[in-house]
């Protein structure tokens, strides 16, 4: 019988090459590309008076340089808009080159391209540009105050009102025994993966086609863009997503710039070009997260049930909208949570402001949703007087209301329907790991010890797996060995091992003969990424379905050999045999061989499959009519909605009120991502996301100042934790399957990281008696809101440093 | 982040050296670097000359006498770090250099190197100046000794100007019945301090506190020693009220606010961290007190 | 008067081997590990020295690639990952027990930061007494001054206790054919 793959702890096959060295990276192809490096608006906002390049001509090594005035055709027009909605009714996007003004710092504005990058640095410091500046616009208030415009075609700086409403909401507001109101902020955070953004391009001038590795999320659409863009057909443009190190969602956006300026230099050059963004560029010209204003009143009753929820954003999109408004459709949409809410209303004002664009980060607004829905749910606890574990209890969607339909449309424009789910069972396991009931007593031990010990919660619900679709292609070749590709693009999530797990385990063959291709339009031509949790639920499903295609052609041609009926035949360990009769047997790879009648035999195996091999049935074709050579298959998975996912964390952190250092002592998480194919990995991307949740709450800001100058743009001054400020993690599991997928699966991905900053904001207040209005939160600001006098304090100054 | 030009020269004898600083304007020493190349990374530096001396023999050395420890500049953090004879006379060089940011960087950094860059952030800038310790300074006139209060001048600057390599930190030992203590608090282990303080605590023969004082980090422009004797002086240890010399402390102090730290919570924090150390570092006094009896 | 150069040719053992190199004055270690030796497991993460994913091993020491001039390892020893493994008798290379216990401890995701922790803790475990076993302290030490930001660092740090139980195991493996 074939080992169980399917929920095992299967080892990683990418990491033999992985910790010897031999991954290969975007910027470890390509030792003799030519190096390209941009010159970058240092102003969040000016007009562009003047470029001088001919300083910079006489430097040695530098072989181009291109301005807005370079660019011809579609790369003339500003980027495209990734993703269109009607009540974007002012999307804007910048050009590939900066044209005319320039709307953040970091903004690109002159391309060279030199021998190396120490010499196009060189040639970047002698380009002169003259700039009159423009007024400035930092930070969702200052947007909304809308003083000063961004674009001067957008007097309000709103790109976008999104509106959602399940009822009406202010009747059922005034009809609630109690209501409470409150305003918070969520600051700026971002991906920041350890490897930054880059393009290598390679022209082939005697085929006219163009080969760019780029390191992304979605290599299909990067190559529909740069046809598009560089005017080219589709398949003179192949795209490899290569080894991506970590994307986090800010190499989902696409085309960057770069990836259309990169191919157009090497081809006008004649030569490979190659781009690796350095960590300050990383900083000020990729991509942020997550900064919103929030105004949220709730009412509910007695017994602390919400009655009707209405609230009101302002969410931050940063200079420009080429993702549209993804973010603040799902912060809108999964801030419910797993809770009932009879009357909701979302009213989500998207706002421009010169700095850098907001597109999703792992979570991509579920951690500002939850942040709402969960701070709602403590004051209610708070204003009751009861547990707040309890309140959330009462309010919680029950195991009988699947499916349960919030009407409200995701962000894949179909309905928030959760198709499964158990609340009620994530509640109990996460009090019960935490000692949820039994924290008084430590919370007296820890004052003794002259400490203040909190404790919080919060809960998630994450739609995951939305489409529009992921396909598979399995193959079987003549070798056995079994090649499986899928468009998607992996950035570490053990792509190669999950989707080989799952054609072995479909298609009853050794792991060891399955190679996993992902994110290579040479290998597979239709995709849409990976992004929203969703390469599991989507090119997992794809290529268990074309497994299983390959298998049953695999049974038609071993029953015709074997003259029985498919139907009694299996495979395992590559061998198809007949169920319980052992001996009658055919190896697989010797069924790919037949699969494809030959006239020419290329090696001792193939001359199975050549014409006077043997005897055949001369009344029918060699294949047959519907049928195709070869035992390949490729299928698609392309779901009706998206699948929900759930969990539940708790923080417990313990304050030295000596020094207001917060330390996160305690983090328990309780995860259902319905089934589980690889629980080594799955636990892998909770650690990651608590990490990210942690660093997002108490240590990660990107700290804007009036002028629009990111003042801490290093890794020196933005926080990302060491292992040093990461807590230990404990975990319990709760598989409830998805019904909309054949394997019963939900997305992993993001969930670590959504209730991060609710749960120790939560944990915070509970320690030190103090309502929080802002997260992140440091010492300093904990120390500023502890002196305070006032109720509520917000702590930080949203978006803009003194 | 690539350096701009620059030439490269790696003389033998700091006299080679000193020609070739005195020849360039633009040049700079070279000796761990651990601060340097990420300036020069980022093209906020550009000298036109490195100096590296890091093949200039005979300045690798830790000299350790009774009066106190003499390091040389190419001596990284990490031999200073786990050097128990330096321990012995001067305990706060094994103190301060646990705290230097994380093994890799203090592996190769120099504490010579990191008291010519004059961070007031930096732990070894202010533990020259709680020793009361000082720097001999290579010119083409010779030799001469700057004490630390001559040495300081301003956030990453010293009176050290025109050719001239540093060539030893001479950090004095700690004087009899004396205990000491450092302590860091930082946003992440391993970062520049958001405040640090290291102090000296020395009895009198009966055990009573005779003097108490304390060096910051990061709440300068220049490292800052205050006596905080007052406070406590002539108490016996075990009744000494280390609060008070906190509180002394933060009057003293006028630090700035930044991104990490308000003004006011560094406050807060050099008196925490003043009460904190001062304990430890008198029951350590305590402790040799009663050995040396 | 010492010449001052522009660039200079650098001899270096590299990985065990002698190799030799013209480079630039003011190239950065790591790209010349990476551009001029084609070393690319060494990988740049943020360039000033904070992110630790381009720590080498320079005679031995953990060292930040991107803090050192390629011209300054003129005549030393540099170990990068490739070479933390060594050859057996079968033209094969066994694994550092860091690199067994990082594919075994799901350690790494994406892996770009992982060779710098795996020169860092190989070096760290060499350097210490196997025969003792490793405190929660030691394995703060050795994994807390490089970043990641795939794994949360628990799988990390458990590679790190796992090396160390296997390199602990050898010992006294060797200790009993020892006494035979």
């Amino acid at each position: 019988m074939t080992t169980k793959l399917f929920g095992e702890p299967v080892r990683r096959r990418e990491d033999a090459r992985l910790i010897t060295g031999q991954g290969r990276y975007l910027d470890d192809i390509g030792s003799s590309a030519y190096a390209a490096a941009f010159l970058r608006s240092p102003y969040a906002h000016a007009r562009i008076v003047d470029i001088d390049v001919t300083p910079a001509v006489d430097v040695e090594g530098l072989l181009a340089v291109y301005t807005y005035e370079d660019l011809v055709g579609p790369m003339a027009e500003p980027l495209p808009v990734l993703i269109p909605h009607p009540q974007l009714t002012s999307p804007r996007t910048g050009f590939p080159l900066a044209k005319n003004v320039v709307n953040h710092v970091g903004e690109a504005v002159v391309m060279v391209v030199a021998t190396d990058r120490y010499v196009a640095e060189d040639a970047l410091d002698k380009i002169v540009v003259t700039y009159e500046e423009l007024p400035v616009v930092v930070g969702v208030d200052a947007a909304r105050e809308a003083v000063h415009a961004v674009h001067d075609d957008v007097p309000d700086n709103v790109a976008a009102r999104h509106h959602q409403e399940t009822g009406d909401v202010e009747p059922a507001l005034a009809a609630s025994p109690h209501t409470l109101s409150f305003t918070q902020y969520f600051e700026r955070s971002a991906a920041m993966p350890m490897e930054g953004k880059g393009v290598h391009a390679r022209w082939d001038d005697a085929d006219s086609s163009l080969r760019v590795y780029t390191s992304t999320q979605a290599s299909t659409s990067v190559r529909a863009a740069i046809a598009a863009k560089l005017q080219l057909s589709l398949e003179k443009v192949e795209v490899i997503a290569p080894d991506v190190g970590g994307g986090f969602g800010v190499k989902i956006v696409h085309p960057w710039p770069e990836e259309l300026l990169v191919p157009m230099a090497a081809r006008l050059l004649g030569h490979e070009v190659k781009w690796s963004e350095d960590r300050r560029e990383h900083f000020t010209s990729s991509a942020h997260e997550r900064q919103q204003r929030q105004e949220v009143t709730v009412g509910y009753d007695d017994d602390g049930r919400i009655t009707a929820l209405d609230v009101h954003i302002w969410h931050d999109n940063g200079a420009y909208t080429p993702y549209g408004i993804i973010v603040p459709i799902v912060t809108a949409t999964q801030l419910v949570g797993p809770y009932v809410i009879p009357v909701y209303r979302v009213r989500v004002e998207s706002v421009f402001t010169n700095t850098v664009i907001v597109t999703p980060y792992r979570g991509a607004g579920r951690p500002q949703g939850c942040f709402a829905m969960e701070r709602a749910m403590d004051r209610i606890a708070q204003e009751r007087g009861l547990d707040r574990a309890e309140v959330r209890m009462r309010n919680l969607i029950q195991a009988d209301q699947f499916p349960y339909d919030h009407h409200l449309t995701f962000q894949d424009g179909r309905p928030v329907v959760y198709d499964s789910g158990d609340y009620v069972g994530l509640m109990d396991k996460l009090k019960a790991l935490v000692r949820w009931d039994s924290f008084e007593e430590r919370r007296a031990e820890a004052r003794a010890r002259g400490r203040h010990l909190g404790i919080g919660m919060a809960m998630y619900v994450e739609g995951t797996g939305p489409g529009p679709y992921e396909g598979g292609h399995v193959q079987v070749l003549g070798s056995g060995k079994v090649l499986v590709s899928t468009g998607l693009t992996s950035q570490g999530q053990g792509h190669e091992t999950v989707f080989a797990q799952l054609v072995a385990s479909e298609l009853g063959v050794p792991m060891e003969d399955v190679e996993v291709t992902t994110g290579d339009t040479r290998r597979f031509g239709y995709a849409v990424g990976t992004f929203a949790s969703r390469a599991a639920v989507m090119s997992g499903n794809a290529v268990a379905l074309a497994a299983r295609g390959v298998k049953e052609k695999a049974l038609r041609i071993a029953a015709d050999v074997l003259e029985v009926d498919p139907g009694d035949l299996e495979i395992d360990e590559g061998l198809v045999q007949v169920k319980g009769t052992p001996g009658a047997s055919i190896p697989l790879r010797t069924v790919a061989v037949l699969s494809n009648p030959l006239r020419y035999a290329f090696d001792e195996a193939a001359k199975q499959a050549t014409q006077f091999a043997g005897p055949g049935d001369d009344s029918k074709p060699p294949v047959a009519v519907g049928d195709a050579p070869g035992l390949e298959h490729t299928d698609y998975y392309s779901p009706v909605r998206s699948t929900f996912a759930s969990g539940a964390h708790a923080a417990v952190v313990e304050i030295d009120p000596a020094t207001w250092e917060i330390d996160v002592v305690d983090y328990a998480v309780v995860h259902d991502c319905g089934n589980v194919v690889n629980p080594m990995i799955v636990e892998g991307q909770v650690h990651g996301g608590v990490a990210q949740g942690v660093g997002g709450a108490l240590y990660e800001r990107m700290a804007y100042d009036r002028d629009g100058q990111l003042q801490n743009a290093s890794f020196m001054d933005f926080l990302m934790p060491y292992a040093s400020e990461v807590p230990d993690v404990v975990i319990d599991h709760q598989e409830t399957p998805s019904p909309l997928n054949p394997l019963g699966l939900k997305g992993a991905g993001e969930a670590g990281v959504i209730p991060g900053s609710a749960a120790i904001a939560s944990a915070i207040e509970d320690a030190v008696g103090r309502r929080i209005a802002a997260m992140p939160i440091s010492p300093t600001e904990l120390y500023d809101l502890v002196r305070s006098d006032a109720d509520q304090v917000s702590n930080t100054k949203t978006g803009v440093l003194a | 982040m690539k350096p701009a030009p620059f030439g490269y020269a790696d003389p033998t004898t700091v006299e080679d050296a000193l020609d070739v600083l005195a020849a360039d304007e633009g040049a700079k020493v070279l000796a761990g670097g651990q601060s340097l190349l990420p300036l020069l990374s980022m093209r906020l530096a550009a000298p036109t000359t490195l100096v590296d001396i890091n093949r200039v023999p005979g300045l690798d050395g830790i000299e350790v006498t009774p009066d106190g420890v003499r390091v040389g500049a190419l001596v990284r953090h990490a031999r200073l770090l786990h050097s128990t004879e330096a321990a012995a006379v001067q305990p706060l060089l094994g103190r301060a250099t646990a705290n230097v940011a994380h093994p890799a960087i203090r592996n190769r950094g120099t504490t010579v190197g990191s008291i010519a860059h004059a961070d007031p952030s930096g732990e070894m800038t202010s533990v020259l100046a709680l020793t009361d310790g000082s720097v001999t300074v290579a010119t083409p006139g010779g030799r001469e000794t700057i004490g630390w209060r001559d040495l300081f001048v301003g956030p990453l600057e010293t009176s050290v100007h025109g050719p001239a390599v540093v060539l030893d930190a001479f950090f004095p030992g700690l004087p009899e019945r004396s205990g000491t203590a450092f302590a860091e608090i930082a946003r992440r282990k391993g970062d520049y301090a958001v405040c640090g303080a290291g102090v000296v605590v020395t009895l009198d023969a009966d055990r009573r506190v005779s003097s108490a004082r304390a060096a910051y980090l990061s709440v300068g422009l220049v490292p800052e020693v205050h006596d905080l004797s007052d406070a406590v002086a002539g108490k016996p240890v075990d009744s000494a009220d280390w609060a008070a010399a906190g509180e002394l402390a933060r009057g003293l102090v006028d630090p700035d606010g930044d991104l990490h730290a308000s003004a006011d919570y560094r406050r807060l924090l050099v008196g925490t961290l003043t009460e904190r150390t001062l304990a430890t570092a008198a029951a350590e006094a305590a402790s040799r007190a009663g050995a040396g009896q | 008067m010492t010449s001052i150069q522009t660039e200079r040719t650098i001899t270096v053992v590299l990985n065990g081997v002698s190799r030799e190199a013209t480079v630039p004055v003011r190239w950065l270690l790591s790209d010349a590990l990476r551009h001029e030796f084609g070393l690319t497991g060494t990988h740049v993460g943020c360039e000033h020295g904070v992110c630790g994913s381009c720590t080498v091993l320079v005679d031995g020491e953990p060292t930040r690639s991107c803090l050192v001039l390629a011209v300054q390892v003129d005549g030393h020893q540099v170990t990068t990952v490739e070479g933390l493994s060594r050859p057996d008798h079968q033209g094969g290379q066994v694994l550092h027990p860091v690199q067994e216990a990082f594919r075994e401890c799901h350690a790494l995701q994406c892996g770009f930061c992982t060779p710098g922790f795996l020169t860092t803790i190989a070096a760290g475990l060499d350097a210490r007494d196997p025969a003792v076993e490793i405190t929660d302290e030691e394995v703060d030490e050795l994994v807390g001054g490089n970043l990641c930001r795939c794994t949360g660092y628990a799988n990390i740090k458990k590679a790190c206790r796992h090396a160390a139980a296997t390199m602990r195991a050898d010992v006294a493996t060797k200790a009993q054919d020892g006494a035979r």
